[in-house]
């Protein structure tokens, strides 16, 4: 379905279920060059168990319109501002990768309308080397087959995927592509500039949720450890064998942990 | 900056959609001969059905042995998923089920797999679904042929059996300017030689009989999506982007993105039609999957030297193969498949219908049948057999005349190949 954000068009499909503001509402935010489809098993899942699901695009992502938003404190306003359009008061945030920075940034700035945190595929600071940032600035391919393979484990390099049939390296690098250029490299350079975790992490009021995966080249677990222990109220959660993109690597386990965490 | 760490061609062909079975440890992919899964309770099994998890069901929608089959194929692509069929014309046919209804219309090269050119030319029809046939050199022709109803391009990466070679990109190009996905028959070349999603098609099939089985011991087909195609930017595809309300309303575009096709192809073609593969097939093919570098190095090394050995002989009057210099497509051939242009080869014998006849039946090595791709060499005579169907005009445009035969070249020591066509040969013109 369709919003409209400072007179921009937003997209967020809703799990197949119609979306209504009396259910608890979930919010999926996708982590950089995604969009709304890297959450399709979770998102159907939780819209035909009693939530009312928003799995989002970004603005400049997907089906939203531009302009790209350039930090993740600039998301995480803008977040709130979609719960505004959309009549949502309260909201539960489950965000991947820098989708996961923008949910933690987002209860931050807004903590009494968050009533639980998922991030999956998350570190701080969450750097990025600086030849990619420099590659993914010059929409060069590479950049996107360097980020495709670091972030599935081994594992998935090999497959065996859950989905009957499906290759993950290729979904994976065909999400990339559609990204318009410059999006990747806007969350990225996001993601690298975000210097505010720690003390986000502090205001968070609700239970958080730390999923990671255990071969995770991207946001690796150790690199998550001073943000885990800034966050009051928190779940840590390592996957094994699982890298950095968790919901498809893992999916069983991904949404076996987001149930227990919250419903 | 260091590379992208993917495995490569040879190893996804071993390892890619497997891992030691978790239950044995067996290294080899087992065969589930089951038709069906329990669930874990009745709450697992409804979000089964409903696309909510992912998972086996019903062994006419997705088995575990052939699942890796679909994923290794998908690897060696270079494409997002495949779904395995019980043929390559059924995968044929749940291609154009999933794009087309009834009024739809398909773009077709006339240079293709007699079967294909008869479901399209005779069968579709009844189902309100036309084509137009172009030869598959007239680039210009493909595009005139685009019709506002047109929903897919389709044409063989080599063609069968006149070997014209598709100048690939240039089609894609065209079927792309129309908004319409090109659909490539890849059974002669196999991803070892040609991956067409590099070259611009959309989606790929595969009689996976032929050289990606090798040993032709099972039938089976397989439609490979390259998940680039926007769906939605086309508006010419509702199966992709409207609400499907045999799946409570799913839009496949929306929810799976760049897997929306074989999604769809799974979800509708594989429960309503059921052209589904088994698994003790889909580990026939894996078998031969596992050796593909290897065996087609070994299938072109050796029909480069019969291509030579025909093109010199005195009982020929003609040699069609894309490696010999004379062939319309040499140049176009060494661009896109420079690693060969197939196994697959066809000439002209001197005195006509009846040296044929002494020509097959005097051969010892070679067999004769209706088959390509076998590891054992073959032969057949195209215009009373793999293309008898068709009429003149139609043999004509597929460049099937009463002097051709082809030959499938296998993995025999090429001396015992050659040893055995110069006897047959000599005996053809003994008449």
């Amino acid at each position: 379905m369709e919003f409209t954000v400072d007179g921009r068009k937003v997209f967020a499909t809703t799990g197949g279920q119609p979306f209504t503001i009396d259910k608890p509402c979930i919010i999926f935010i996708h982590g950089a060059g995604g969009d709304h489809s890297v959450w399709v098993l979770q998102a159907r899942y939780f819209a035909h168990h009693g939530f009312a699901v928003l799995a989002i695009d970004l603005p400049g992502h997907g089906r939203s319109d531009p302009p790209l938003l350039e930090s993740v404190p600039d998301m995480a306003t803008w977040l709130l501002r979609l719960m505004d359009c959309a009549g949502v008061a309260r909201a539960i945030l489950v965000g991947h990768s820098v989708g996961g920075l923008v949910a933690l940034e987002a209860t931050a700035q807004a903590p009494e309308r968050i009533d639980s945190l998922a991030m999956l595929g998350v570190n701080f600071p969450m750097a990025v080397h600086d030849d990619l940032l420099g590659r993914t600035a010059a929409n060069d391919h590479q950049a996107l087959d360097l980020i495709n393979s670091w972030a599935h484990g081994y594992s998935a390099h090999l497959g065996r995927n859950k989905v009957p049939g499906l290759w993950m390296m290729g979904g994976s690098i065909r999400l990339l592509e559609r990204a318009p250029d410059g999006a990747v490299h806007a969350d990225l350079q996001a993601a690298a500039d975000y210097n505010g975790g720690l003390n986000a992490a502090a205001k968070v009021a609700c239970s958080a949720l730390l999923l990671l995966g255990e071969r995770d080249r991207m946001t690796r677990p150790k690199t998550a450890q001073s943000l885990a222990e800034a966050i009051p109220n928190v779940t840590i959660v390592v996957l094994p064998n699982c890298g950095h993109m968790i919901m498809e690597e893992y999916p069983d386990e991904a949404l076996r942990t987001l149930i227990e965490h919250l419903m | 900056m260091v590379d992208p760490n993917y495995l490569k061609f040879d190893t996804l062909s071993l390892h890619a959609g497997q891992q030691p079975d978790p239950a044995t440890g067996a290294r080899a992919v087992p065969i589930y001969q089951t038709t069906s899964y329990v669930f874990d309770d009745t709450e697992h099994a409804a979000s089964l059905f409903n696309l909510e998890r992912a998972g086996h069901i019903y062994s006419r929608i997705s088995n575990p042995t052939t699942a890796v089959l679909e994923e290794r194929l998908a690897a060696l692509e270079g494409g997002v998923g495949t779904v395995c069929t019980a043929s390559g014309q059924a995968a044929l046919h749940l291609a154009v089920a999933t794009l087309m209804g009834s009024g739809g219309h398909i773009v077709s090269s006339s240079a293709i797999y007699g079967g294909s050119h008869n479901m399209f030319m005779h069968t579709l029809p009844r189902f309100g679904i036309e084509t137009s046939f172009v030869h598959p050199r007239d680039i210009d022709g493909f595009r005139h042929a685009i019709r506002p109803e047109t929903r897919m391009v389709f044409a063989e990466t080599v063609g069968n059996p006149g070997l014209e070679v598709l100048d690939l990109p240039a089609v894609a190009a065209v079927a792309h300017e129309a908004a319409i996905p090109l659909m490539i028959d890849a059974t002669f070349t196999t991803p070892y030689l040609c991956r067409p999603f590099d070259l611009g098609a959309d989606l790929i099939m595969h009689s996976v009989t032929k050289f990606l089985g090798g040993h032709g011991v099972a039938i089976g087909g397989a439609l490979v999506d390259g998940g680039r195609f926007d769906w939605e930017a086309s508006g010419k595809f509702p199966t992709m982007t409207e609400p499907y309300a045999g799946y409570h309303g799913l839009d496949f575009a929306e929810e799976f993105g760049p897997a929306a096709f074989i999604m769809r192809a799974r979800a509708e073609g594989m429960r309503d039609f059921g052209a589904c593969m088994s698994p003790t097939t889909a580990f026939y093919i894996l078998q031969g999957v596992e050796t593909l570098p290897v065996r087609m190095q070994r299938h072109v090394e050796n029909a480069h030297a019969v291509a030579h050995f025909l093109d010199t002989n005195d009982a020929v009057s003609w040699v069609n193969h894309p490696d010999l210099n004379q062939h319309p497509d040499h140049e176009l051939a060494q661009r896109l498949l420079p690693k060969g242009a197939g196994a697959v080869l066809s000439f002209g014998i001197k005195g006509g219908r009846e040296a044929g006849r002494r020509f097959i039946e005097g051969l010892r090595i070679f067999s004769h049948l209706a088959n390509v791709g076998d590891a054992k060499s073959l032969v057949i005579h195209p215009a009373t057999t793999t293309h008898q169907q068709m009429d003149a005009q139609a043999l004509e445009a597929s460049g099937v005349g009463e002097d051709m035969v082809r030959l499938s070249i296998g993995l025999e020591d090429v001396t015992d190949l050659l040893s055995d066509l110069d006897q047959a040969l000599r005996t053809s013109q003994r008449g």
